[in-house]
């Protein structure tokens, strides 16, 4: 309506502090915004609450001693963080690991990223009120941590995989009960939709916020699903196979607007699709060994390695340096997908209201634990 | 010479202390209610330790807040964060005044005539609802602006552009339930419902929808709960309360949403009627309690409340103004021109 109206009095930007305490940065994020009125002119990430030196730790264990520590970068989905690390170690090493201990990496690195976006729906539909989802997918990822436990003892950090292959085989009982669960999840998954997909107000809540085209994503970095959901079929699983991905059949589901509401629909359909590759792994599951037969103190040869792989939130990389004769990386860097799709926030919320910021938080999925390291 | 300082005090007195004592208890028993609700619904048990089946949670939490530490901010505004939660109580108590849970009792035959069981019947008695609530929000916007906090102000704000709007589609809902009773006595209204052997959600369907809507609105409930969205705003206008002051915020929030659910069963409803109020046979309920049917009603309104809760996401504050102004106020003047017009037809009907 007509150009820009003349100011009755003085208006003045608020500064406001969006965090680090706050319900809805999902950690220690701290969003400096400037506003007018409710809109958002400026948000700045600003990040570093959590840092814990992961990196220079990585430099003073052997290889094998490192695998804890990845474990506490993206803590929602431990899994992935262990096989990034051994993947990238075996290939720096040139050790091909047992069938077995692959497809069983495998399962446990779905049902982390099943785990991992049960957590994600469940806080990004508690920001934008709704507060029932939360509870419906907490209980399947009990169960899932119940088979972590089942596995290995413990729920969140798993330590669960080692340079070579695997710590331990699965015990006896544990594929029926995995199958058991995959065979009733994607009804549960069905039931979660009920609540959001069709919802008028979610709807109105995410179409058209947070848009990111395609190229843009790709000039930003972004990965994962903050990248499919703008139509771009990037996977890592697909484009550069690690473990025996090549050998399990599955989906890449893409959207097409780039917005909030997309990129909910394409996690909710990689879920499904992880249901599919772990059951494909458990009915294809080949006896045989769980270690490949490695030096107890592994040595690496002088040189640089970069392998990465696809975590519940995107592109997961280990970068690592190594001296001749080294048993520890001289240096190791890690590129955590969070990292790299948060830097993208200034551009989605741009223009938006505060209540999107909080959509925009949720949809890019992000975990302080890997943006600090 | 004793009987009006029996009339005009100790009856009112007496009315004003049992309608306060059972309106905190009830209050309270809603918050444990809403949580029954919300956990039945949410797949977990609720609070099911205080107490036998945690009946006694409610108190437990009433006796935890009086007891704690009444932190006031030391940059706040100290009087007006002091007056603020006074200023949404005091309405939100006040309401009761006037709202006719029950007919005229004789206290299971403990009186020998009937006396009216409601506090006073005053003949702008809908008028006199709608103002005194709407007093409320001055505490919100007090509160928020009191705590010195941003995030407090915004909820303040947010809570204001709300409660002002959805108050004329609102009030336009009311309206054309005056048209058809034609009176703005709550109680005058029930009495019509009974002798037009008729409740007036048949007509008033529209009506009601949509004072159902402003009703969740104007109590900041989801999924209109911007003013206290906790993953945006924190806790909104009442962040920076704790203790007793949050606890008066929070009794007059439950207080209000009795209000609308009372509204609802008075207006819409029939109040305290049984259901078929002018059907013979149905006779026997009579036995019934007329409180029981309203409180049932109001009972029904507050769990749909709930059940609101817990299945909507949050609309987004613009939105929010949009349905508010976009949608519900033309639907309810456009109701109150169709309801006016029905009216004018029957009595011309009637007459010719």
């Amino acid at each position: 309506m007509g150009g820009p109206l003349e100011p009755l009095f003085d208006v003045e930007e608020m500064e406001l502090s969006f965090g680090p305490q706050h319900p809805a940065t999902h950690g220690v994020l701290r969003v400096q915004l400037k506003l007018d009125g409710e809109k958002i002119l400026d948000a700045r990430p600003i990040i570093g609450y959590l840092h814990r030196g992961t990196e220079k730790l990585f430099e003073q264990e052997p290889f094998n001693q490192c695998i804890p520590h990845t474990d506490r970068l993206d803590y929602i989905a431990a899994p992935t963080n262990n096989q990034g690390f051994v993947v990238t170690v075996e290939k720096l090493l040139g050790i091909t690991i047992p069938p077995r201990a692959a497809y069983i990496r495998m399962i446990l690195a779905e049902l982390g990223r099943i785990s991992s976006h049960l957590l994600w729906l469940a806080t990004h539909a508690i920001d934008l009120g709704a507060i029932t989802p939360f509870f419906y997918t907490f209980r399947e990822r009990e169960e899932i941590l119940d088979l972590f436990e089942a596995y290995c003892g413990a729920r969140l950090t798993l330590n669960a995989m080692r340079v070579g292959g695997l710590p331990y085989d699965l015990p006896d009982g544990w594929v029926e009960r995995c199958a058991e669960m995959m065979e009733a999840f994607p009804a549960h998954i069905d039931e979660y939709e009920t609540l959001l997909t069709e919802n008028r107000i979610w709807k109105k809540r995410t179409v058209g916020i947070g848009v990111i085209s395609a190229e843009e994503a790709i000039d930003w970095g972004l990965t994962g699903p903050p990248l499919r959901g703008s139509g771009v079929k990037w996977d890592i699983r697909k484009v550069f196979p690690y473990d025996r991905y090549d050998e399990v059949d599955f989906e890449v589901p893409i959207g097409k607007n780039g917005d909030t509401y997309d990129r909910y629909l394409v996690r909710m359909e990689e879920m499904r699709q992880s249901v599919r590759i772990i059951q494909q792994c458990m009915d294809r599951l080949p006896d045989g060994p769980i270690m490949a037969k490695v030096p107890k103190v592994l040595r690496a040869p002088e040189g640089m390695v970069y392998a990465s792989v696809e975590a519940p939130k995107g592109e997961l990389g280990y970068f690592i340096v190594t001296t001749p004769k080294g048993s520890q990386p001289y240096r190791c860097h890690v590129r955590p997908p969070s990292f790299v799709n948060l830097q993208s926030l200034p551009v989605l919320v741009d223009g938006l209201l505060v209540a999107d910021l909080v959509a925009v938080i949720g949809t890019l999925d992000i975990v302080l634990g890997e943006i600090d390291r | 010479m004793d009987q009006p300082l029996y009339q005009f005090l100790i009856i009112p007195a007496v009315k004003i202390v049992a309608i306060l004592a059972v309106l905190l208890l009830v209050v309270a028993y809603l918050t444990f209610f809403e949580r029954k609700v919300l956990a039945y619904l949410q797949v977990r048990l609720g609070p099911n330790r205080v107490g036998p089946k945690g009946w006694l949670q409610p108190i437990a939490d009433a006796f935890k807040l009086l007891v704690k530490e009444d932190l006031i901010p030391s940059k706040a505004e100290r009087f007006v964060f002091l007056l603020a939660p006074c200023l949404i109580i005091v309405p939100a108590l006040l309401v009761w005044s006037v709202i006719p849970f029950t007919g005229e009792t004789t206290v299971f035959g403990l009186l020998s005539e009937p006396i009216p069981a409601y506090l006073t019947d005053i003949n702008i008695g809908i008028l006199f609802v709608l103002g005194v609530s709407s007093v409320g929000v001055f505490g919100i916007i007090l509160g928020g602006w009191a705590s010195n906090s941003k995030f407090s102000l915004m909820g303040g704000l947010r809570s204001a552009a709300q409660m002002v709007s959805y108050e004329v589609p609102m009030g336009f809902a009311v309206v054309s339930v005056l048209l058809m009773a034609g009176s703005l006595s709550l109680v005058r209204i029930v009495e019509v419902q009974r002798e037009a052997h008729m409740w007036f959600f048949l007509p008033g369907i529209l009506a009601l929808g949509i004072y159902f809507i402003c009703g969740v609105a104007e109590t900041n409930r989801n999924p209109f709960d911007l003013p206290e969205a906790e993953s945006e705003l924190v806790a909104g206008f009442h962040t920076e309360y704790s203790g007793m002051k949050f606890a008066l915020f929070f009794l007059a929030e439950y207080a209000n949403m009795l209000v609308i659910g009372s509204l609802v069963a008075v207006l819409f409803f029939g109040g305290w009627l049984r259901p078929f109020p002018n059907v013979e046979f149905l006779a026997f309920l009579d036995v019934i309690p007329p409180f029981f049917w309203f409180a049932s009603k109001v009972g029904v309104v507050i769990f749909i409340y709930m059940w609101f809760r817990g299945t909507f996401p949050r609309y987004r504050f613009d939105q929010l103004m949009a349905v508010g102004w976009k949608w519900l106020l033309p639907l309810s003047l456009a109701n109150v021109a169709v309801i006016a017009l029905g009216i004018l037809v029957k009595n011309h009907l009637l007459k010719g």
